[in-house]
């Protein structure tokens, strides 16, 4: 497949860019930010998303959904990223849609895939439990009791976790921490007795929460996919949203980039524009490049996952850890570029460098792709 | 699509039916490739069949035109013999620079009499070409050239010295910048001018590089007369031509860092540093390569992708200088760790247990991959003033 957009894609992009310019521009995150909004994002903003069909965007049409793709969902991953909009996109369109149509059963398909859609239910994906992402390393676990299970334990950076209505959990049925069998993937409604979320104040002002499970009891038929299998689901899953964020690192630091040029062509000091100065017109080149590069390896990567999804490891693996590294250096040029201007809180650029260290921790960042991609090569 | 999936079916068995079976192992040295010329001795029956072959196919040069001796391909179908040829491990039949930067030159500045002439020589392999570009004392700042050549009414005189000509000592013709006014604005007084190598007044000589090997001349050009009829383009309108040859010259050096090596850089650590649990026993070594095969897969993308834009329309013509810096650093980078994964083994100089220190000169080789064809600085100034539109670069 050509390594560009088609029409009707770049169409969406287009529409994207526009909508949220104008309904969510970075001032609308500030505004979040300064009146310590409880959930952290816009419901008003959320039911437009749902009305431009991106909440089902991912979704089957048998469900309501619109049935494009992962290039389609980081078209528009990619232009939330532009703006830093924070939205249950990611958590519920990307990760609990992908969860759910790839590996629930056709009643949990029919419960949950239309509320999706609909914009009636916030879901999400619960698996990290360490600071640093190690899914196999997962210790959680889910006891047998009766007909079902009791789950015990805590996950950490929960995205939209203190809004959501249905937690994805992953837990240890089987094995030990380490083993990718073992685990299993649950459907828990967030109000079972037992579960608590504590929201994560987070530096990007973007939303996250820590949840506890207290002897939280789970019937057999919230099992997503099959017990002690649930690593064949979760891999998926966590490729999709790995691949999902590294084109929303794509966009943030294409705009922080766009923004710094900007800077160094109107930026005058020693009687010249400081884009002048080849120190800087050499560094800001090399970037650039980054860029480039980064976006030929997240746009396969999207397309991988739309063609030959249980083959998307490696190619997943190196767009996250690309986007990680040429997002970092984007935002760090950034603020250098701009100097003292770039330290303040008033100037945009430092919100970006908060939004990519978050989007380089999340699903693992450039170290933990790059061990796996040695791992996927066997050295 | 049908057409296509036809035309992918015939080129296989036509591959399989003509392909010598000694022309399917991969080149081991600098003298498994066939570059063709007049004094070209073919290594093997194999190696002229399969340039025979291939010539009178026109898949020499699969996207010119048929007139000229080519295939004409369209983009997707060149793509599908690409495919093909590596799927069945056949060698390139020829490759010059008469291919990869003067045809492609002449296709769009040169007349119909000089197409006719050149182009099917290049593709039947018949004429060598080298590049007259830099001298002495014009490197990065290429338009600064000397070389004279005067205007004697039939012919020009042509008067200087080109340094860094690759393979001038064994080349046939020379495609080669002068200057025509020496006092216009630099870029305004260039020529672009062809001249047969045994010219009286032509001389060279071999440098030899820190690799021991010299694929490099200098050229010296002492009252040399060359024909009017050998200009290219209109008279001091040669920078535009010697630009446009310049962004396939990248291309193609662009492209050394991404050839196909029989070892990964993972399994010649694995070999010498050994492992532990499944993973190399040097973590800090290992860490290093996985980043490497990162860039080194993204960029195969990247180039992958600027042809899909090309095709598309979307191609920034710049672009060739982004492919040109990026490829060419990360090729020096893959050296490095192959000399680093390589340890004392990668430091043999002679003998043939390192098959002549291959390693370690083609580490040292790779060096001029950033300097030849424009330095990386000079990639960068590019497209700060091309693509980003900095001012004053």
């Amino acid at each position: 497949m050509a390594l560009v957009l088609n029409d009707e894609q770049t169409m969406l992009r287009d529409n994207a860019r526009g909508f949220l310019a104008k309904n969510a521009p970075i001032a609308h995150l500030r505004a979040l930010r300064d009146k310590r909004d409880a959930d952290g994002f816009s419901r008003a903003l959320w039911k437009d998303f749902v009305e431009l069909g991106w909440a089902g965007i991912l979704v089957p049409q048998d469900y309501g959904g619109l049935e494009l793709g992962y290039v389609e969902a980081g078209v528009v991953m990619e232009e939330l990223g532009r703006t830093l909009t924070p939205s249950p996109f990611l958590s519920t369109a990307v990760l609990a849609a992908t969860a759910i149509a790839r590996g629930g059963n056709e009643q949990q398909k029919k419960s949950y895939l239309p509320k999706i859609v609909a914009g009636e239910l916030i879901a999400t994906l619960a698996v990290d439990e360490t600071a640093k992402h190690h899914p196999e390393k997962i210790a959680m676990p889910a006891v047998r009791a009766g007909n079902g299970f009791k789950l015990s334990g805590a996950k950490t950076f929960v995205i939209d976790g203190h809004v959501a209505n249905l937690l994805i959990v992953a837990a240890r049925t089987s094995g030990k921490a380490g083993d990718t069998s073992g685990l299993t993937l649950f459907l828990i409604d967030a109000k079972a007795v037992g579960v608590r979320a504590e929201r994560t104040s987070t530096v990007d002002t973007h939303n996250a929460a820590r949840i506890t499970f207290d002897d939280v009891s789970v019937g057999a038929d919230n099992v997503l996919g099959k017990i002690d299998a649930g690593w064949d689901v979760l891999e998926g899953v966590l490729n999709a949203g790995r691949a999902a964020v590294a084109a929303e690192m794509v966009g943030a630091s294409e705009e922080a980039f766009s923004h710094t040029v900007t800077y160094l062509k109107e930026r005058k000091q020693f009687g010249k524009a400081i884009g002048e100065f080849q120190a800087l017109q050499h560094r800001a080149a090399h970037l650039y490049c980054e860029l480039e590069v980064t976006r030929a390896a997240m746009l396969k990567a999207l397309q991988t996952l739309d063609d030959s999804y249980d083959r998307s490891g490696a190619i997943v693996s190196v767009a996250k850890a690309r986007a990680g590294l040429s997002a970092t250096l984007a935002v760090q040029e950034a603020v250098q570029m701009h100097g003292g201007i770039g330290m303040t809180d008033e100037f945009d650029i430092g919100l970006f460098m908060k939004r990519i260290r978050v989007c380089q921790e999340l699903f693992g960042d450039s170290n933990f792709h790059a061990d796996r991609l040695a791992r996927l090569n066997r050295y | 699509m049908e057409n296509l999936e036809n035309f992918r079916k015939e080129t296989r068995a036509w591959l399989e039916a003509n392909c010598p079976a000694e022309m399917r192992r991969a080149t081991q040295t600098e003298e498994d490739a066939c570059w063709g010329g007049r004094h070209w001795k073919f290594q093997s029956d194999a190696q002229r069949q399969w340039l025979e072959r291939m010539a009178a196919k026109g898949w020499t040069v699969p996207e010119w035109p048929r007139e000229y001796g080519g295939g004409g391909l369209s983009r997707d179908e060149a793509k599908i013999l690409r495919q093909e040829m590596s799927a069945l491990g056949c060698r390139p039949p020829l490759q010059s620079f008469g291919i990869w930067m003067l045809g492609p030159a002449l296709l769009k500045y040169g007349s119909e009499e000089q197409k006719r002439e050149h182009l099917p020589k290049i593709a039947r392999g018949e004429i060598r070409w080298c590049q007259g570009y830099s001298e002495p004392g014009s490197g990065s700042d290429l338009a600064s050239l000397q070389t004279r050549a005067e205007d004697k009414g039939d012919q020009f005189l042509v008067n200087g010295s080109k340094i860094w000509t690759s393979y001038a000592d064994k080349a046939d013709w020379i495609f080669c910048l002068v200057r025509t006014d020496p006092n216009a604005p630099k870029h305004e007084g260039i020529s672009f001018i062809l001249f047969d190598m045994e010219s009286a007044g032509v001389s060279t000589k071999p440098i030899t590089l820190i690799s021991g090997a010299s694929p490099f001349c200098q050229t010296f050009f002492d009252d040399v007369l060359v024909p009017k009829a050998n200009l290219v383009g209109k008279l001091n309108k040669g920078w535009d031509i010697a630009k446009y040859l310049l962004t396939h010259e990248r291309d193609m050096i662009g492209g050394m860092g991404t050839t196909s090596e029989s070892r990964s850089l993972g399994q010649i650590a694995t070999d010498t540093v050994g492992t532990d649990n499944g993973v190399l026993a040097d973590t800090v070594l290992r860490g290093q390569i996985a980043a490497f095969e990162i860039d080194a897969l993204a960029f195969r993308l990247t180039m992958e992708r600027a042809g899909d834009m090309a095709k598309v329309g979307q191609a920034h013509p710049a672009v060739s200088s982004l492919l040109k810096y990026y490829g060419t650093e990360l090729n020096k980078r893959r050296m490095e760790l192959v000399m680093s994964a390589g340890g004392t083994d990668a430091l043999e100089w002679e003998g043939e247990r390192s098959r002549e220190g291959r390693t370690a000169r083609a580490w040292l080789r790779s060096k001029a991959n950033s300097i030849e064809g424009g330095t990386s600085e000079v990639q960068l100034n590019i497209i700060a003033k091309r693509i980003l539109g900095l001012p004053g670069a």
